[in-house]
C-alpha cells in the first residue's frame, strides 16, 4: 500500500513536471505578447515597454522565465499583471465563488443521473425508459446559453426569483434569512442549467452500464438462485455496474477549478471560468499559467484517488 | 418409474421473435425426467437445449423470447402457470441450475461463501452462522479443499474447475430435487471433465435427486445416465435407455452423435463429426429437420415432418425411412461405427 502511494507519488510528480513544462510552451508559443496589449495606447512607449519586460523577466530566455515563473509561484509571490494582485488569492476568491455552484452542481448531477440510468435500464422499452431516453438527448442537443436564456425568461417572467449574479444589488442590509434565501435563488438557476447537461449524459451511460452488467451470467446464476428482482438488480448487478463510475468521480475533482464559462458568463457569476477566460483575452500568463496548474494537480489528484477507491471497490485490483 | 414422475415437459415450444424472423428455438419438445434419475438431452451446439433448460426456471428472456404452446409439469404443477413470485420460490430451492461458463457465472464482487450462503438465506430461514457452516460443509463436499478459508475467496482466485465446483455447491445449497447441468463440462480441460462428471454421479447418488443433463457429448453421458432425450432443431428425434440408444440407435442422427464420440473411430483415423451443420431455428428445412445431412434420405423426408416412431417399448425414433428398414431387417448392425460407409452407400 505505501509503496503503491510512493511509486504513485513519484510518477505523478513527473507527469506535473511535464504538464508545467508543456503549457509553459504553448503559452509562450501562441502569438502575441503581454507587453503588445495596446500598441496604440500612446501611454506605452518604448521606454515603458521595455520597464514592463524588464520587470516581468520577458527579456529573458525561456528556461529562465520558466523557473521565474514557477519560484514564484512556489514562493506565493506571483502577482497578476493585470492588476499587481497575487495570483492565489485572486484565484482563491474566485474558487470561494464557484464552489458552491460545483457543489449543488455535482450533487444534483449524481443523485439524479442514477436512479434515472437505472430504472430506465432495468424497465428497459418502457414508456419511463423512453421518456428519459428522448429528454436526455434533447438536453445533449439543446444549445447551453439557449436553454438558459429559455430558463431565464421562464423563472424571472413566472417565477419572480432574481437570477443574475450571486446576489440581488443592494440587499446587504436586509436580515440574515433574507440574505440566505436570495443567495440560494441566485444558486438555484445556474445550478440547475450546468447539472441538466451532466445529468443527461451521465444517466445514459448509466443506463447502458446497468443494461451492459444486466446480460452477464452472473446476473443470470442470481435469478437461477431464486433471488427477488431487487437484489439481482441493485446488489448484483448495481454493484458491478458502478465499478467504472469510481473512476468518473475522481475525475469530477478537476471541475473544482473548471467552472463553465458560459453558465458564469450569462449570470454574471464572478467564478473561476470567467476569471480564466479573461485572463487568456489579458494574455495575464501568470494566472493562466497557475490556473492551468492547479486543475493539472487535481486531475493527478482525481486519478490517484479513483485508483485508490477502485482497489477498494473491486477484489479483482490488488496492488 | 412412472409413479415417481419428478417433471413431465410436453410439447413445449418457445420462438425468439425477432424484426422480421422467428427463432423456433424449441419446437414441440416432450420428456420426462423421474425422481433421483439422470436423464440427459443430447444435440449439438444451436440445438435449443439451453433454452428449454432455462425455460424451466422461467428464466427465457421474454420478450424476445414467447412461450408459445406446452406445459412443464414439476409434481403435477404445471411451472407455465406460475407467477413471477413462485417461480423464486422453486427457483435454487426446487430446481437449481449449473451453468456451462463457469469463468463468468460467478459475480466477481463477491465472495464464493456470499454466494453461495445467498441461496441457503434467501429460501431459509436460518442465521448467518448456520448458513456459513452449511457453505463450508457444501464446498468441503463438493471436493474444495479447506473450504474454511477458501469462503473468503473471490472467484478471479479460482481455477475454472474449482469455480465449477463452487456452482455446484450453490446448486445443492437447499437440497433441490432436480439440478439442471448445462453443458457443466465442455468450458474445462479432459481431466477436469471426468473429475466434476465423477463428482455429479457421487452427490446424486449420495442425495437422491435428479439430474437433467444436458450435453452435445454423447460420450460423456455413457456411464452415468439413465434416460437419453436426442434433441435436433428444437425437436427430440430419439429417446431410450443409454443401452438401448447405444446399442441400437434408430434415428440417422444419433447414429451420427454416436460415431462422432471422440475413441470411437478407428485408431489414426481423424475425428469423425457429422457434415454440415445445424440449421439456424429461423430457417428450418422443409419436413425432416435434419433431412440435408441425413445418409438415408429420402423424397418424402423434404415435405412430410416425420412423426414420433414406437420402435420398442419405451425406445422412439422420429424417422419413418429406418423404421421401414428396420422392420425389414435391412438396418445395418454397428450402424454408427459404419455411419460414414452409409453416407457413401446411400449416395450410390
Ligand atoms: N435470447 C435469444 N434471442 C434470440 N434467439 C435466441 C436467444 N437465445 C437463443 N436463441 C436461439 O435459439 C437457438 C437455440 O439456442 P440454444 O438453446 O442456446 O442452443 P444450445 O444450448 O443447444 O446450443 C439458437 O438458434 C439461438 O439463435
Ligand atoms: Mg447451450
Amino acid at each position: 500500500m505505501i509503496s503503491f502511494i510512493a511509486r504513485n507519488a513519484v510518477r505523478k510528480s513527473i507527469t506535473l513536471f511535464f504538464v508545467s513544462v508543456i503549457s509553459f510552451l504553448i503559452i509562450y508559443l501562441a502569438p502575441g505578447e503581454p507587453s503588445q496589449i495596446d500598441p496604440l495606447n500612446p501611454m506605452f512607449t518604448k521606454e515603458v515597454l521595455e520597464r514592463f519586460r524588464k520587470e516581468f523577466h520577458l527579456d529573458k530566455p525561456l528556461h529562465i522565465q520558466y523557473l521565474y515563473f514557477y519560484r514564484d509561484l512556489f514562493t506565493g509571490k506571483s502577482v497578476s499583471w493585470k492588476d499587481n494582485r497575487p495570483v492565489l488569492g485572486k484565484i482563491w476568491e474566485r474558487f470561494l465563488n464557484s464552489l458552491p455552484l460545483f457543489i449543488l452542481g455535482t450533487l444534483i448531477t449524481w443523485t439524479l443521473s442514477f436512479p434515472v440510468g437505472i430504472r430506465a435500464a432495468i424497465s428497459r422499452g418502457s414508456f419511463y425508459d423512453r421518456s428519459t431516453t428522448f429528454l436526455a438527448y434533447f438536453l445533449i442537443s439543446i444549445p447551453g446559453f439557449f436553454f438558459a436564456y429559455i430558463l431565464i425568461i421562464l423563472v424571472v417572467t413566472q417565477l419572480h426569483v432574481p437570477v443574475i449574479g450571486m446576489q440581488t444589488f443592494g440587499l446587504s442590509s436586509a436580515n440574515s434569512w433574507t440574505l440566505l434565501m436570495d443567495r440560494l435563488w441566485h444558486l438555484f438557476l445556474p445550478s440547475v442549467l450546468g447539472a441538466a447537461g451532466g445529468v443527461a449524459i451521465l444517466s445514459r451511460y448509466v443506463r447502458n452500464q446497468m443494461l451492459e452488467v444486466e446480460s452477464q451470467d452472473y446476473v443470470r446464476t442470481a435469478k437461477a438462485k431464486g433471488l427477488p428482482s431487487d437484489q439481482v438488480h441493485y446488489k448484483h448487478a448495481l454493484r458491478n455496474a458502478l465499478l467504472p463510475f469510481v473512476t468518473m468521480f475522481g475525475l469530477v475533482l478537476p471541475g473544482l477549478i473548471g467552472g463553465s464559462v458560459i453558465i458564469e458568463s450569462i449570470f454574471s457569476w464572478p467564478g473561476m471560468g470567467r476569471m480564466a477566460y479573461e485572463a487568456i483575452l489579458a494574455r495575464d500568463y501568470p494566472v493562466i499559467l497557475t490556473v492551468n496548474f492547479v486543475s493539472a494537480i487535481l486531475v493527478l489528484a482525481g486519478t490517484f484517488l479513483s485508483d485508490l477507491l477502485y482497489m477498494v471497490v473491486d477484489p479483482r485490483i490488488r496492488l | 418409474m412412472e409413479k415417481d414422475l419428478l417433471l413431465s415437459v410436453n410439447n413445449l415450444k418457445v420462438y425468439f421473435h425477432g424484426e422480421e424472423t422467428i427463432s423456433k428455438a424449441v419446437d414441440g419438445i416432450s420428456y420426462e425426467v423421474a425422481k433421483g434419475q439422470i436423464v440427459s438431452l443430447v444435440g449439438e451446439s444451436g440445438c435449443g437445449k439451453t433454452v428449454s433448460a432455462l425455460t424451466l426456471l422461467g428464466l427465457v428472456p421474454c420478450p424476445p423470447g414467447k412461450i408459445e404452446d406446452g406445459e412443464i409439469l414439476f409434481r403435477g404443477k404445471n411451472l407455465l402457470n406460475f407467477s413471477e413470485q413462485q417461480m423464486q420460490k422453486v427457483r435454487g430451492r426446487e430446481i437449481s441450475m449449473v451453468f456451462q461458463e463457469p469463468m463468468t457465472s460467478l459475480n466477481p464482487v463477491f465472495t464464493i461463501g456470499d454466494q453461495i450462503q445467498e441461496v441457503i438465506l434467501n429460501h431459509e430461514n436460518v442465521g448467518k452462522e448456520i448458513a456459513l457452516k452449511r457453505t463450508i460443509t457444501l464446498l468441503k463436499d463438493v471436493g474444495i479443499p479447506s473450504p474454511e478459508e477458501r469462503v473468503n475467496d473471490y472467484p478471479h482466485l479460482l481455477s475454472g474447475g474449482q469455480r465449477q465446483r463452487v456452482m455446484i455447491a450453490m446448486a445443492l445449497a437447499c437440497g433441490p430435487d432436480l439440478v439442471i447441468a448445462d453443458e457443466p463440462t465442455t468450458a474445462l480441460d479432459v481431466t477436469v471433465q471426468a473429475q466434476i462428471l465423477q463428482l455429479f454421479r457421487e452427490l446424486q447418488q449420495k442425495r437422491n435427486m435428479a439430474v437433467l443433463l444436458i450435453t452435445h457429448n454423447l460420450g460423456v453421458v455413457a456411464e452415468i445416465v439413465d434416460r437419453i432425450y436426442v434433441m435436433y432443431a428444437g425437436i427430440i428425434v430419439e429417446t431410450g435407455t443409454v443401452k438401448e440408444v447405444f446399442k441400437d440407435p434408430f434415428h440417422p442422427y444419433t447414429m451420427g452423435l454416436l460415431a462422432a464420440i471422440p475413441g470411437s473411430s478407428k485408431k489414426g483415423k481423424p475425428l469423425y463429426s457429422i457434415p454440415g451443420s445445424v440449421p439456424d431455428s429461423a430457417y428450418k428445412p422443409e419436413g425432416c429437420p435434419f433431412n440435408p445431412r441425413c445418409p438415408y434420405v429420402q423424397d418424402e423426408c423434404k415435405i412430410k415432418f416425420p412423426e414420433m416412431v414406437n420402435f420398442k417399448a419405451g425406445h422412439q425414433a422420429r424417422c419413418p425411412i429406418t423404421y421401414r428398414l428396420w422392420e425389414n431387417q435391412e438396418l445395418p448392425k454397428n450402424r454408427h461405427f459404419g455411419f460414414e460407409n452409409v453416407k457413401r452407400a446411400g449416395q450410390a
